[in-house]
């Protein structure tokens, strides 16, 4: 442990701004990016899922 | 070999085989994120000169490396689609795109961040820093391109001619700290040579680049499947693969 308190990791020896916001942006990042990969399978398994199940409909009805 | 290609070419295969793929990746990547994460925050001694900064080395470092592999596998796979028609291949280098634009993003201003403390200024139009920053008007040149055809083939045609043209900057990139004198320092990481920095700040290093390929690897295998959703949604096996499951999902529902 290169520190010896959990204010001390914290503060990072007084570059707290520049460690903290450079690893924030790449967490946030990496989050965002999979966290819109699920959001985008999700609505494309969706839309064919609602579409297939329209065409059955339309089927059901015409017989 | 050109059996393997004509099936890795083919989205029904491909959609299979990265499913089972898929799992690994995702673990390796949050094992390894989460191990060199606390690694180089917490346990890594601080640098004799930077102190505390030169932590920043470790998203710093693989976000870099990353946005330049993106590019070139980008080029590669534009160059595969253009020879051998293979459709996968240009859905992959669809998805890698906006990823290599955040990672060189993430390079720069995490540079950025880092040049405040160390070189006193956050940015020089020096000759890395510079060619970084093209980097980035590429990926966005390459976003914008795909978005401006109405036409899909066309739009794929562009998009690898500019990548493949890009490509060019890599090596650019790559030896602008040699070729020119830069504020930037030479590598400080390369596989070939013995590392400089002392293992117990250097390991974490490792473990950091590998944790952002194994994302890379496993973000483009999902989105690359979507991508397949995307563009063969009126094939019969997407059909198939999807009704089955309406089927199931509506007999859950009236019984």
């Amino acid at each position: 442990m290169a520190f010896a308190s959990f204010s001390e990791f914290l503060a990072m020896g007084g570059h707290a701004p520049y460690v903290w916001s450079a690893w924030g942006v790449t967490a946030l990042l990496l989050v965002a990016t999979v966290w819109h990969a699920r959001v985008e399978q999700r609505q494309l398994l969706n839309g064919i899922k609602r579409r297939a199940r329209r065409a059955n409909s339309l089927r059901g009805n015409a017989q | 070999m050109w059996a393997f290609i004509h099936k890795l070419g083919s989205p029904k295969w491909f959609y299979g085989i990265s499913a089972k793929l898929q799992p690994w990746f995702w673990a390796a990547a949050v094992l390894l994120l989460v191990t060199g994460s606390l690694w180089g925050l917490a346990f890594a001694p601080a640098d004799y000169q930077q102190g505390n900064s030169f932590r920043i080395i470790y998203v710093h470092v693989p976000a870099a490396f990353l946005a330049q592999s993106i590019f070139i596998s980008m080029a590669v796979s534009g160059l595969v689609f253009m020879v051998w028609k293979i459709k996968v291949a240009d859905m992959a280098a669809a998805v890698m795109a906006p990823l290599g634009a955040a990672m060189t993003f993430v390079a720069l201003f995490s540079g950025a961040v880092w040049g405040v403390p160390t070189w006193g200024t956050w940015w020089m139009w020096d000759a890395r820093l510079t060619s970084m920053l093209i980097l980035l008007f590429l990926y966005l040149g390459v976003i914008a391109l795909r978005g401006a055809f109405t036409s899909r083939d066309s739009a794929s045609r562009a998009a690898s001619v500019l990548a493949m043209v890009g490509v060019i900057n890599i090596p650019i990139i790559k030896y602008s700290v040699d070729w020119w004198y830069t504020l930037h320092q030479p590598a400080s990481f390369t596989l070939t040579s013995r590392p400089t920095m002392p293992t117990e700040m250097w390991l974490p290093l490792v473990i950091m680049v590998l944790g952002f390929y194994s994302f890379f690897i496993a973000l483009t295998l999902m989105r690359t499947r979507s991508e397949i959703l995307r563009r063969e949604s009126s094939k019969r096996w997407v059909q198939e693969l999807v009704n089955g499951q309406v089927v199931n999902a509506q007999a859950e529902e009236t019984r």
